[in-house]
């Protein structure tokens, strides 16, 4: 395992804003400007992009928002959690720090 | 089925107009022939009212924002509405002809995250394309254009609109979209002018042209499958939806009127008098639009090409009848695979135009 996966390393995670997003029937729809690749997030994952407003740390995201309100361990949370960050990071929708991220894309609208 | 698929679906079964076309202005620095716009402002929306109906769009769901005109660029606060656009998180597609667009201009557009731009090309030759947009230099304008777009990493997609004076051109163009590195789509498809006025329906392609598009592999791929004789259709054809227009997609014009489709000029509402999403969700004419069936055609129900025919309810609104066929689709149907359609058998019966009906603004 590389430091970056290392879950004991804190980790903040921001927004990218260079993608388009819409939150639409609890799944967020999201799109790569730089790319064009299209994405579903699954509740979950919604969940901690919703959050990732570069001043928490992943690992408060998961305890505090994903192991409160979803039926899952710690543990699987946290490797879930790190795999999808790790993937959308991959993508450039996500940045990933060890410090605290200033500039984050805001939240988008929910579809009523 | 795709991502973007499923999506559709979930935005068609939850009413979500996933899709918005908004014309931010009609005024236009070219004159091209087979324009169904008129070109003089009659009062476009300011730039607050439209920061304000974006605010609606993101509320309602809207994910692909489309912003046409019109020449988009004619509008001096273009880049404040496309700030905020990608400030509310739209997936931002621009449609222009590129004449005013430089280096400045493609940067900005780059670090906006404009995720597309479609910019109309109708001839390799400046003669030709020239004399189609009555602006001299402007196809010399309009690849440097692209050149700064591509540099900026921008993707970009050429519009080539077919009529009869460039129908010989359209491998050309395909040829100048490859050498720039950019895409090529082709649209055979002339429509009325606002003021009802079909003279520019005389510019169009003619059927043996159609015919000899869709015959041509490097447009169409397996010309076999594309001109393949029509399935029998089945229960899910025909109670199956026309299109996307007022059913998860809408057009919106710079007076703030909304229509199912660009070329559906059925007025539905005004976001100057409305909520957009009261609109969206209680217009009777957008209820009317998504309550159409293919099994409710009233010709077209019966006829061979039902599953596979691009009929457009808004050109068949603008022959007096949304239910009704779509003649330019019942050309195409007809020159792509031979079979006369239901509506070209009953005409060559009867015989007679029909009268269009022409764009309205709301009371």
């Amino acid at each position: 395992m590389s430091d970056r996966e290392c879950p004991s390393a804190e980790r903040y995670i921001a927004r990218s804003s260079a993608i388009a997003a819409r939150l639409v029937g609890g799944e967020m729809m999201i799109m790569s400007t730089a790319d064009s690749t299209f994405f579903t997030l699954n509740e979950v994952a919604t969940l901690i992009w919703q959050q990732a407003d570069g001043r928490t740390p992943l690992s408060e995201i998961v305890d505090k928002k994903i192991c409160q309100e979803f039926e899952v361990t710690p543990d699987q949370a946290r490797r879930d959690a790190e795999h999808f960050v790790n993937e959308l990071s991959q993508h450039g929708i996500l940045q990933v720090s060890e410090q605290p991220i200033i500039s984050c894309a805001p939240p988008p609208a929910e579809a009523p | 089925m795709s991502l973007l698929a499923e999506m559709n679906q979930k935005a068609l079964a939850l009413g979500i107009p996933i899709s918005v076309h908004l014309d931010l202005t009609y005024r236009c620095n070219e004159r091209c022939v087979h324009c169904y716009l008129d070109h003089d402002d009659h009062g476009e929306m300011t730039t607050q009212e439209i920061r304000d109906l974006l605010v609606q769009l993101a509320d309602a769901g809207v994910f692909f924002l489309t912003l046409s005109g019109g020449e988009v660029l004619m509008r001096r606060d273009f880049f404040i509405i496309v700030e905020e656009a990608r400030r509310l998180l739209f997936n931002v597609k621009v449609k222009t002809n590129g004449v005013m667009i430089r280096g400045p201009e493609a940067a900005r557009m780059r670090d906006l995250g404009v995720e597309q731009v479609q910019i109309s090309v109708y001839s390799h030759r400046p003669e030709v394309h020239d004399a189609i947009t009555k602006l001299p230099g402007s196809l010399q304008r309009t690849i440097k254009a692209i050149q700064f777009l591509k540099t900026q990493g921008l993707k970009v997609t050429i519009a080539n609109v077919l009529m009869a004076d460039n129908l010989s051109d359209n491998m050309g163009v395909m040829d100048l979209a490859r050498e720039l590195g950019v895409f090529y789509t082709l649209d055979p498809t002339i429509t009325p002018k606002l003021d009802g006025d079909r003279s520019v329906l005389g510019l169009g392609i003619s059927g043996s042209g159609l015919q000899t598009i869709f015959h041509n592999r490097a447009l169409v791929g397996d010309v076999e499958e594309f001109c393949a004789p029509p399935p029998p259709p089945d229960e899910d054809i025909m109670e199956g939806y026309p299109c996307s227009a007022g059913h998860t997609a809408c057009y919106i014009s710079p007076y703030g009127d909304v229509f199912p489709c660009v070329q559906f000029p059925l007025p539905c509402g005004n976001v100057r008098q409305q909520e957009f999403v009261d609109i969206w969700h209680d217009s009777e004419q957008l209820r009317e639009v998504r309550s159409i069936r293919a099994k409710d055609l009233s010709v077209c129900s019966g006829c061979a090409h039902v599953g596979t025919c691009t009929r457009c309810p808004g050109l068949a609104y603008m022959e007096g009848n949304m239910r009704g066929p779509s003649s330019a689709d019942c050309e195409k149907s007809f020159q792509r695979t031979g079979i006369a359609s239901a509506n070209m058998k009953a005409r060559a019966r009867l015989g007679g135009a029909r009268h269009l009906v022409q764009i309205q603004a709301m009371a």
